[in-house]
């Protein structure tokens, strides 16, 4: 063996890191928490077209909280558009071809509220079952959506982002019937992947198990904020 | 997907720490990737070619490993590694929500000169 060519070929050594590939948007997330402090932050997510827009206009249409919606499509104003009908302040968020938000684009978008001045701000992320559930955005609570015309079985054929939830919201109940959505089954498959997660049964057309969701949200914010007065 | 950005973020990462030790080449690159990460180890390997291009990790040997989920039993008071996605304590049957481990992706360790 040549020592001195082994030398000048190169010298090789282990660098131990044990990083999270992830530390950048989870150091935002954390920033974005801090300016949080005195709101409650909601990550809505779910698949494309499972009503996460109809449900946040319901949800809002006669709300005692001073909300901010944040929204995040690849592409047009659509759902931005729908919730300011309501007179609820929005910020859209188009990713392009992004998949998910992330941190960073909240830090942004909420550089254009006035956060002091909110109880509640809900993040409708972009209509995906997978991305989202890596990226934490700073929310205290991670709401998934899924919808009876989806079928049972969303929650395991996506465990991964059902168990990053803190609620389960089954959405468009009024056409359980019409779509054969067996609701036992359903159950049966929450409470196997998501036990001890509460879940909620709404009809966003209908009104239906909005207040029981609303009820949540202000213990959730009451929880958050002990000093909040609300006239209920 | 998402595997390019997340690789993207990893090369970046090891990119970093390979110019703060003013050293020219990565060689290896050792990822763990978490069972719960929701990321797909050949969508990363896929990306690592495309991202790694042109910088000091191009050529490197990318390592992955998975990190298998870690659930707490709250009945029994100890760690155990779930057998399917329902997480079902192997001794007393109870469901954890409780996940301590496999979440994450980890950028490991390099191989550097």
């Amino acid at each position: 063996m040549c020592k001195e060519g082994r030398h000048r070929e190169e010298h090789r050594e282990i660098l131990h890191l044990h990083r999270s590939v992830l530390d950048k948007n989870n150091q935002a997330a954390e920033k974005n928490q801090a300016l949080f402090y005195n709101l409650l932050a909601i990550n809505l997510m779910s698949s494309p077209g499972a009503g996460k827009t109809t449900l946040i206009q319901k949800l809002l249409e006669q709300t005692q909280f001073r909300t901010a919606v944040i929204v995040g499509d690849l592409a047009t104003d659509c759902d931005a558009q729908i919730i300011r009908q309501i007179g609820i302040p929005t910020i859209q968020i188009t990713t392009g071809n992004l998949c998910h938000l992330d941190a960073e684009s909240i830090a942004q978008a909420t550089k254009k509220l006035d956060l002091e001045s909110l109880d509640l701000l809900i993040i409708e992320n972009v209509g995906n079952l997978v991305c989202p559930a890596m990226y934490h955005l700073g929310e205290d609570l991670r709401i998934v959506l899924m919808s009876v015309t989806e079928g049972e079985n969303k929650p395991l054929k996506y465990p991964t982002l059902f168990k990053s939830a803190d609620a389960v919201v089954i959405s468009k109940s009024d056409l359980a019937m019409a779509v054969d959505f067996d609701r036992e089954k359903a159950m049966a498959y929450l409470s196997q992947v998501v036990p001890q997660t509460p879940i909620f049964e709404v009809s966003a057309r209908l009104g239906q198990g909005i207040e029981a969701l609303q009820s949540y949200l202000a213990q959730a914010l009451r929880a958050k904020r002990p000093s909040l007065s609300l006239s209920t | 997907m998402h595997e390019v950005g997340l690789m993207r973020s990893a090369i970046d990462l090891a990119l970093e720490q390979v110019k703060a030790q003013g050293r020219k080449k990565i060689h290896r690159i050792d990822l763990s990737v978490g069972e719960l990460s929701g990321v797909g180890p050949d969508a990363l390997m896929f990306a690592f070619d495309v991202v790694s291009k042109g910088t000091l990790a191009e050529g490197a040997d990318l390592h992955l490993t998975t990190e298998p989920t870690l659930c707490y039993c709250t009945y029994c008071r100890r760690e155990f590694h779930p057998m399917s996605w329902i997480y079902a304590c192997p001794h007393c049957q109870h469901l954890s929500n409780d996940i301590r481990e496999g979440k994450d992706l980890k950028l490991v360790s390099l191989e550097i000169s």
